[in-house]
């Protein structure tokens, strides 16, 4: 009970302090823009009432704004030392880590809700099937949720933000990329390397069908980077 | 109400703490004194469980850090060197972050929140943003935030460190109010600052304890009573030093500029009364005797430089 309560108050403070530096504003604008002009851009091109080319656009997009999201996390409290602070504070650190990470999740939704306008704009110009379009919202949710999971990770192991955002990126990277190189493996470890890619799951869901295939493999992959993170942050020998 | 045994902590090559034992009484207000780099953050930071000793134990109100960290931390207010709070958020914001973690009760939130704030005169400042305040306000804010739950422990590193003098005295006067019901443990590199007060003195030098007890205490243990400065009117170095060292309970004379003569006793012996009536018996004048005076900042000097 006070565990859920504390993680609260963290993520309270860390979601709203998104807003009192321009990171928020600049990721999200950014996201925006890229993913409109993408969207849009390919909407025309096809003609086809449907979001697909949005989602499509998400895996690639949230390489980079999953890690520019969570650099700051625990990086920046390094820096000026406030971890000091917060970790001698009656917090456990699981919770600390937990806070962060659904700040950043609901910064991460912030941005998908508003992407919600483009669905609009579809749908009043064609027939769109809103079924998909959930599907792949939720799915987005979840694989963003994932790369978040890997720059909580990356953060907790750093005090210098871009180390942390370089480093996110290249992880979330090697997990987008890892099906699609087995056309050069054989049969047995493609099938292994499929299982391990964000990407593939999320257009498994993105197609509107929700396995729990899909879903165990976000949860554990998720749970897994949280607790990297939580026991990166156990020893603090940091100054 | 806290107790550290053997406790060492390295940094890789760097040994910052060494065998450190020491105990805490409750209510005492203890004063960690040391030059820079001594190790004073390093121990109050095994205190609070933020780094874990590399050998030794630290126990607080019989919990040991390592087990029952949370716990202990409930107990303490700790305000870290150089004050690192959120510079983005609004000092009111930020004392009711705290005050969530703290588990203060929402019915008592305001009243403590605003007995605080006047408690550390931060009322002025409760609804700017903490990164426009300046030092003196900011390190208010920390002390605020280490205060807000009532703790048994109060734990201050550097606490007026960048404070002009006004307030010094005013962050002084505060930790001696708290120290009347708590347990405090200051941290300085300032003498002054901890005899001021500090009931206890531990002086730390290069990760060792090398003193530890009241004021009074350490100037007792360092005194050199047995050291006499003496002038005699119009009398050479020769003639006095001659006289001085036939004198019995003298172990050393030396003699100094324009007829004055510094006596060192034999320990224990008092050679005051012999030194006057050999004045007296060769119709000299004194002009001046007395004992050598040292200081607490002697002491402090001498402890911690090698
Ligand atoms: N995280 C750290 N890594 C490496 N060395 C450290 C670290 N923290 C402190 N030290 C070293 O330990 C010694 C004691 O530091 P500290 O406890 O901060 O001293 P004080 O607070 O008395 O000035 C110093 O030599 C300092 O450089
Ligand atoms: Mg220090």
């Amino acid at each position: 009970m006070n565990k859920l309560k504390n993680i609260l108050t963290v993520f309270k403070r860390e979601f709203l302090s998104f807003f009192n530096s321009p990171v928020a504003y600049i990721v999200i604008t950014a996201f925006l823009l890229f993913s409109g002009w993408l969207f849009f851009q390919q909407f025309f091109l096809m003609g086809q009432a449907s979001m697909r080319p949005f989602f499509g656009l998400i895996p690639i997009l949230f390489i980079f704004f999953a890690p520019a999201i969570t650099m700051r996390l625990i990086a920046e409290e390094r820096k000026t030392k406030t971890i000091s602070l917060l970790m001698t504070l009656p917090l456990g650190n699981a919770e600390i880590i937990l806070g962060k990470f659904l700040a950043a999740v609901a910064l991460l939704g912030v941005g998908l809700l508003l992407t919600l306008p483009y669905a609009l704009t579809v749908a009043s110009v064609g027939v769109l099937d809103w079924g998909p379009v959930w599907g792949g919202y939720f799915g987005a949710l979840l694989m963003g949720a994932a790369y978040l999971a890997v720059g909580m990770f990356c953060t907790s192991l750093t005090s210098n933000q871009i180390v942390a955002f370089i480093l996110g990126l290249g992880i979330c990277f090697v997990f987008f990329i890892i099906d699609k190189i087995l056309m050069f493996l054989p049969e047995k470890l493609a099938t292994a390397f499929e299982y391990l890619s964000v990407d593939y799951h999320f257009h498994n869901i993105a197609r509107g069908v929700i396995d729990l295939r899909d879903m165990v493999f976000y949860l554990s992959f998720i749970s897994a980077f949280i607790i990297y993170s939580i026991y990166a942050i156990q020893r603090e020998d940091w100054r | 109400m806290i107790e550290a045994r053997n406790l060492s902590k390295a940094f890789g090559p760097i040994e910052a703490v060494k065998d450190l034992s020491f105990e805490i009484r409750e209510g005492e207000v203890v004063g960690l004194l040391g030059p820079n780099g001594a190790g004073k953050s390093t121990t109050i930071k095994m205190l609070t469980g933020y780094l874990t000793p590399t050998t030794g134990t630290v126990k607080v109100a019989e919990l040991d850090t390592s087990r029952d960290i949370q716990s202990i931390r409930r107990r303490i207010g700790y305000m870290p060197q150089d004050i690192p709070l959120y510079e983005d958020m609004v000092v009111l914001d930020y004392l009711h972050f705290i005050s969530d973690i703290r588990q203060i009760p929402a019915a008592s939130r305001r009243e403590k929140i605003k007995e605080v704030a006047e408690r550390c005169s931060i009322e002025k400042v409760i609804t700017q943003s903490i990164g426009t305040l300046s030092s003196g306000y900011k390190q208010r804010v920390g002390l605020a935030q280490a205060l807000i739950h009532n703790p048994d422990i109060l734990i201050l590193d550097e606490p007026t460190s960048d404070l002009d003098p006004n307030q010094i005295v005013e962050i002084r006067n505060l930790i001696k109010e708290i120290g009347k019901e708590k347990t405090v443990i200051v941290s300085s590199h300032i003498l002054s600052e901890v005899q001021a007060t500090c009931g206890r003195v531990m002086i730390i030098s290069e990760g060792k304890l090398v003193a530890d007890g009241s004021p009074d205490e350490l100037l007792a243990q360092e005194r050199s009573d047995n050291i006499v400065h003496i002038t005699f009117q119009g009398i050479g170095p020769d003639e006095g030093l001659e006289a001085v060292s036939r004198i019995d309970g003298v172990a050393k004379v030396k003699a100094a500029a324009e007829g004055r003569f510094i006596v060192e006793a034999k320990t224990g012996q008092d050679v005051r009364a012999d030194l006057f009536h050999l004045a007296v018996a060769r119709q000299w004048v004194i002009l001046e005797m007395r004992t050598e005076q040292i200081s607490l900042e002697d002491v402090f000097r001498k402890l911690t430089m090698n």
